[in-house]
């Protein structure tokens, strides 16, 4: 071995070596960079939620005083007890706590079923029916506002009640039964979505699965319940938690066939009227709030109807960030 | 008649045979049955609920609905509630193109941002589970009533919550004006992205499905097809180009129409309030319907032009 050879090994050596940094060294910067603008992002998203939270704590002087910014000279707690009477909490929560899981539990059945039918099985007119699925989409609920209070005011089955009742049909409004029966017919809020991400989810399984289900002997619909669906959990827990999360916070639906019933959506939206109503009413003079102070008990209001909402996050959070991983919504 | 042909085409052809082709027949039309019977939900709804109530809405449009007692009357008015929706009424036509100019300006950056989110959130970085959590976030921190109450909002606008009004936000964007003066780009261009900054907030909160559709197409692709462009010798950059971006962009179509609908139709349009208010707060049924049935229309023409638009950069992989 001469002298130029081992030269020309160690200067091979040396450029490996240097390349090597130079990658490593991209690479730690690149981490660096996306931990800041992941932090960024991050702290971007909890802004306006972690100021709600800290005014929320706030006394009326320290919301006027300039030197307080974020944290509050003296924390009170009066807001929640005065904002938790105004919304009627404990009343409006079981409401919507219970509308919310009937509608989503019967969404997520309506819509699975739906999706199958869509993604597995070849008809006339699937074509058609699919397209009329995105067209429920693009229609605005308020298109249909108007008849469809119209429809459960006077509810009717091809004139079968009025038959027998001898009355213009019967009044489906203050009840659950407009939300369950759209709900069930694939209807309600946003379940041309749903339909869409569960037709995606069965349209990516293989179809082997089936196949051998059949050749087993298995029909159908034993198919569908003993193969299909436990698979198809991963997408069944991002519809639920979609359905769940948008019917808890959703105002149209709810103020359109629930006007007095009280939900935490509505409840929230009303609260410093609510509050100053009240008010007037245990003085007997007409109060107005300041519009800083109105402000605060209408944060307040909005954050007590979404902190049900992030503890159920908190403990789905796993489940939905994995589904997510295996749902392969693909268009 | 038909049996007797079954029987002529039964003498010509072998038994065996036709009794397979018959038997996969049924299996066929069997399916065909079992697939009705799975989406017979779906059709119920469709008419009751949806084809029905949108004709009715139409036929409320060109009237004039009056309430009484156990029910309404309709008075044929022609097409005198567009007429009013669109030149009378004070600010509908106004509210109506803003809106959908906003959605134009805002659609587009949703879309490269969520994009770009799904990408960072595909990578391995430590506390991966817990930034894809804040990110998905927005879905229930702004939904619903939420961004109602979020939009109208004074303590958010005075403290720069959302960074639009508040000095902070301001201030951050001229700083970032200046440094895009001198890059000599089209001052067209410049304001574009000074309003997306002023906005970043709006754009952030309004991407939460978009990056969950988006990872989730990210996930579904092979690691074959990187390891073989790996061997090929292909960088990160033309991994990014040639496999991902094709291999995602079906969704963008998807994501695109969703955002158009989304920004639209969500809680805090101005257009679906109005329409709310005309029927139930003065009573004007058959206008609100003339002025729901305009948007539904304006609606069906933008996603229309969009996905003609979008479908020519669409690769289908198959």
């Amino acid at each position: 071995m001469d002298i130029k050879s081992i030269f020309r090994k160690k200067s091979e050596e040396d450029r490996m070596h240097r390349r090597h940094l130079y990658y490593s060294m991209v690479r730690r910067s690149w981490s660096i960079v996306r931990g800041v603008i992941i932090a960024g992002i991050c702290f971007l998203i909890l802004y306006p939620t972690l100021v709600k939270l800290s005014v929320s704590f706030m006394p009326e002087q320290d919301i006027y005083d300039v030197t307080v910014r974020y944290v509050p000279k003296s924390p009170t707690l009066e807001n929640y007890k005065t904002v938790l009477s105004a919304m009627r909490y404990n009343k409006a929560f079981w409401n919507t706590f219970k509308l919310s899981t009937l509608t989503s539990v019967m969404q997520l059945i309506s819509c699975t079923v739906i999706g199958y039918g869509f993604a597995r099985f070849r008809f006339k007119g699937r074509g058609v029916l699919f397209a009329l699925v995105i067209l429920t989409m693009i229609v605005p609920p308020q298109t249909l506002m108007i008849p469809l209070f119209l429809h459960f005011r006077y509810f009717d089955v091809l004139g079968i009640i009025s038959a027998i009742t001898g009355q213009k049909g019967i009044n489906l409004l203050e009840s659950y039964w407009p939300f369950v029966l759209m709900s069930l017919t694939g209807m309600g809020l946003k379940n041309g979505l749903y339909i869409y991400i569960m037709r995606q989810f069965f349209r990516g399984m293989p179809k082997e699965l089936e196949e051998a289900a059949y050749v087993d002997g298995a029909g159908m619909l034993r198919t569908f319940g003993q193969i299909m669906l436990p698979s198809a959990v991963p997408a069944m827990v991002t519809v639920f938690l979609f359905s769940f999360v948008w019917q808890w916070t959703d105002t149209f639906y709810s103020s359109l066939f629930l006007m007095r019933t009280d939900v935490l959506a509505k409840t929230a939206a009303n609260v410093s009227n609510q509050i100053m109503k009240d008010l007037s009413a245990d003085i007997g003079v007409d109060i107005y709030l300041s519009p800083a102070i109105s402000s605060m008990y209408t944060n307040t209001g909005s954050l007590l109807v979404v902190l049900p909402l992030l503890i159920l996050y908190l403990f789905a959070q796993k489940l939905f960030v994995e589904s997510v991983e295996r749902t392969g919504i693909v268009g | 008649m038909r049996g007797t042909m079954m029987t002529d085409k039964a003498l010509k052809v072998a038994a065996a045979p036709k009794k397979k082709k018959r038997r996969g027949l049924n299996l066929n039309r069997k399916r065909a049955m079992m697939g009705y019977l799975f989406v017979l939900p779906f059709i119920i709804g469709l008419i009751t609920f949806f084809l029905v109530p949108l004709i009715q809405s139409f036929i409320f449009s060109i009237n004039k609905l009056e309430v009484v007692e156990g029910g309404y009357n309709l008075l044929p008015v022609g097409l005198s509630n567009y007429n009013r929706a669109l030149r009378v009424h004070a600010t509908y036509a106004r509210d109506l193109v803003e809106s959908v100019l906003y959605m134009l300006t805002n659609v587009p950056l949703i879309i490269i941002f969520s994009f770009f989110a799904a990408n960072l959130l595909n990578q391995k970085f430590k506390g991966r589970s817990l930034a894809r959590a804040i990110f998905f976030l927005p879905v229930i921190l702004t939904s619903g009533v939420m961004l109602v109450i979020d939009s109208g909002d004074l303590l958010q606008s005075s403290l720069g919550m959302t960074q639009t009004d508040g000095q902070e936000g301001a201030f951050r964007a001229v700083e970032l004006a200046r440094l895009l003066l001198r890059s000599r780009l089209s001052p067209t261009f410049i304001d574009y992205i000074i309003s997306a900054v002023d906005r970043i907030y709006e754009i952030v909160s309004a991407s939460g499905v978009q990056i969950l559709v988006f990872l989730a197409g990210l996930q579904s692709i092979s690691p074959s097809l990187f390891e073989a462009s790996n061997i090929e010798g292909a960088t990160g950059w033309e991994n990014f180009w040639k496999i991902t971006f094709p291999m995602v962009s079906p969704l963008i179509l998807v994501n695109t129409v969703y955002s158009i609908i989304d920004s639209l139709t969500n809680s805090s349009n101005v257009v679906m309030g109005m329409i709310r208010d005309t029927a139930f707060a003065s009573n004007d049924y058959g206008l609100s319907s003339a002025m729901a049935w305009l948007y539904f229309l304006a609606i069906l023409v933008i996603v229309g032009i969009v996905v003609k638009l979008v479908s020519k950069v669409v690769f289908y992989y198959e």
